[in-house]
């Protein structure tokens, strides 16, 4: 299990700052949950941890910073997901989810029968076999987040970064992919950082959660530190009541002002 | 417990031992930081590697489309060695040419005359159209792989432009002589001007190299280079003909014309084919790409100086033939898939089968006239094209 740490992460896009000394610690094998309104750099937070933005700071994996990594060494220990993936129409459900052993391929070099396995097993454990040969393009709103999901666990890294998993999802397949990821996470050991703008469903799952504002930590802890009802108005300024559900976690509810 | 990284690999689907239990389970290659993937984990959550899945699902460039393209190249070839102006009956030709091997004699009965035509316009003309054919049609595929744009053709960045502003330059100021060397060296320079011209512009204005940015400026430096040219020619209306006649192309030109770009022809058709597991990867975008750990701005510049010398070479030696590198490619896709790994190689061969059979409708069709080659490509690949897309239905892409 790999735990994430980062702290002062800046982010400056186009001379406008979008993340301002951000630090962030996930202990190996658990879930943290990044909240927080639209535009307030949840997103952003997990490219630059994910190397695809240019950041100032210091992403650690198990102490190791990931600057000093190669990409292919950084991409073997850090998958990401982002919130809006192409998935080109004409590319088979396998094609799409053997991507996810670039890390493993030399430059020029070709998959071998070992890359081609693990993406079947990986395709077989989320159910998606029977897609192998299927183009993207054909596929419902959840497979789609089936097989993106798939890609990153082809990549065999022990951080998962999701950014929001659950986009343009109804009710059932929300819950049916948070609970996928739930379990691949106990069974592997997979450290999860993901963004999620349903708060309920973020209380749900995270094991710690993280409210960011304006580029800035607003407040981070436990679930029940993090959904106030007072961060909740100040930041998302939206009323909101607070339930505590029987296992401790707390439920969102809006209300009507 | 088997180690993965033993090169005696488990049968596909791992299903002997289990050891299919991905992910993050067999760390054997992976070289991850101590403990990040725990072993056994994986087998309890339902991976176990149940009814082995088929390891080699993979798309790939079947040998069976390969052999069909090659068919058809082939075909292609023999028509147009068989098929001209002069009337040349098949069977002698095929006399001819099997004499010409090496411990072969077979008298076709050919006059010396025949003979030339023959050998020296007929044979290197098929030649010609060929690689000119197949070098358009993948430098067409990479460019819309770059670009991740359907529309992108090999002259999308410039390089129509600049060889044909360097060529008529050429024509009026120099009067140099179409059938010379200088005209190829020149188009093929101005090719290669125009594209590293957009690349610079895109770059300035573009910080860090976006698709987007590089289209406009290969529009701008295509606009401008074009006023130049309009320029120029106008200057000297007597040249107008023979500008003309080089732009709309022709495969015509004898073996000197074909020495001249093979060199160019196969070191960019090496890197392009080398490239398509990469395109692929880039096909999902440039964030995911690169959080795979690929380098998407370096792939996106080899993949386009690569296509970029193909498209010279091909303009150096033929003029602007359009329609062959936008649309074989997508007639490609929707026969044979979207991977670029096979629509690289398919589109080469069928690129060079479509510029051989266009090229022999153009020199039989008005026969002792020849229409200009891009008429013909453009004539009937546009019916061609609408065939295909209406009898193979897919997903709007």
């Amino acid at each position: 299990m790999s735990d994430v740490r980062a702290h002062d992460l800046s982010v400056v896009l186009d001379t406008r700052t979008v993340l301002s000394d951000v630090g962030l610690q996930v202990r190996g094998g658990d879930w943290l949950a990044v909240i927080g309104a639209n535009g307030a750099g949840k997103s952003t937070l997990l490219k630059a941890v994910a190397g695809v933005l240019p950041y100032s700071g210091e992403v650690l994996i198990d102490g190791t910073s990931v600057r000093r990594l190669k990409p292919r060494e950084r991409a073997r220990l850090l998958a990401y997901a982002p919130q809006s993936p192409v998935l080109p129409a004409d590319m088979t459900v396998f094609d799409y989810a053997l991507l996810g052993r670039t890390p493993y391929i030399p430059y020029l070099g070709r998959e071998s029968r070992r890359d081609r396995e693990v993406t079947a097993s990986v395709l077989e454990r989320l159910d998606l076999a029977p897609f192998a040969g299927r183009a993207l393009g054909r596929l419902s709103g959840g497979e789609r987040q089936r097989v993106v999901l798939a890609r990153a666990l082809v990549q065999q890294a022990p951080v998962l970064l999701l950014d929001e998993p659950t986009t343009a999802l109804d009710l059932g397949h929300q819950q049916q992919v948070l609970e996928l990821v739930d379990r691949l996470r106990l069974a592997d050991g997979l450290t999860v950082v993901t963004t999620l703008h349903d708060l309920s469903l973020a209380g749900q799952y995270a094991d710690s959660m993280m409210l960011i504002s304006d580029g800035r930590v607003a407040a981070s802890g436990s679930p029940a530190d993090v959904l106030t009802e007072k961060l909740i108005d100040a930041h998302f300024g939206a009323r909101v009541r607070i339930t505590s559900g029987p296992d401790g976690r707390p439920g969102v509810h809006l209300e009507r002002p | 417990m088997t180690d993965p990284s033993d090169s005696t690999a488990p049968p596909a689907g791992g299903t002997a031992d289990g050891s299919a239990h991905v992910p993050g389970a067999a760390s054997g290659r992976t070289a991850h930081a101590p403990g990040s993937a725990p072993g056994g984990a994986g087998t309890a959550e339902g991976g176990a590697g149940v009814s082995g899945a088929p390891a080699g699902r993979a798309t790939r460039l079947r040998p069976a489309a390969l052999l069909v393209a090659l068919g058809v190249l082939l075909a292609s070839m023999t028509t147009g060695t068989l098929a001209g102006a002069a009337d040349i009956a098949p069977g002698q030709v095929m006399l001819e040419l099997l004499d010409r091997l090496p411990f072969v004699s077979a008298g076709s009965g050919l006059t010396p005359v025949e003979q030339g035509l023959l050998v020296e316009l007929r044979l290197p003309r098929v030649l010609l159209g060929a690689v000119v054919g197949g070098l358009l049609a993948i430098a067409g595929a990479a460019y819309q792989g770059v670009f991740r744009n359907p529309l992108a053709d090999p002259y999308l960045l410039g390089a129509a432009a600049g060889a044909g502003l360097t060529t008529t330059a050429v024509i009026v100021l120099l009067k140099g002589d179409t059938e010379a060397v200088t005209i190829p060296a020149a188009a093929f320079a101005g090719a290669v001007g125009g594209v590293l011209l957009a690349y610079a512009l895109g770059n300035v204005a573009g910080r860090g190299g976006g698709t987007a940015t590089l289209v406009l400026a290969g529009v701008a430096v295509t606009a401008f280079l074009t006023a130049v040219q309009t320029f120029v020619q106008q200057l000297s209306v007597e040249d107008l003909q023979r500008i003309y006649g080089w732009i709309l192309g022709t495969v015509d030109g004898g073996w000197e014309r074909i020495t001249l770009i093979v060199p160019y022809a196969a070191v960019s058709v090496a890197v392009l084919l080398a490239h398509g597991r990469l395109l692929d990867v880039l096909s999902v975008g440039d964030d995911e790409a690169v959080s795979l750990g690929l380098n998407a701005t370096r792939v996106r510049l080899v993949v386009l100086l690569a296509a970029s010398l193909a498209t010279a070479a091909a303009v150096a030696v033929s003029g602007l033939i359009g329609f062959v590198g936008i649309v074989v490619p997508h007639v490609i896709r929707r026969l044979a898939g979207g991977s670029y790994r096979v629509v690289l190689p398919l589109s080469l061969i069928g690129g060079a089968a479509f510029l051989v059979f266009g090229d022999v409708i153009a020199r039989t069709v008005l026969a002792p006239a020849e229409l200009p080659i891009g008429v013909v490509t453009a004539f009937v690949g546009a019916p061609f094209f609408v065939a295909v897309l209406r009898v193979t239905k897919r997903v709007e892409t």
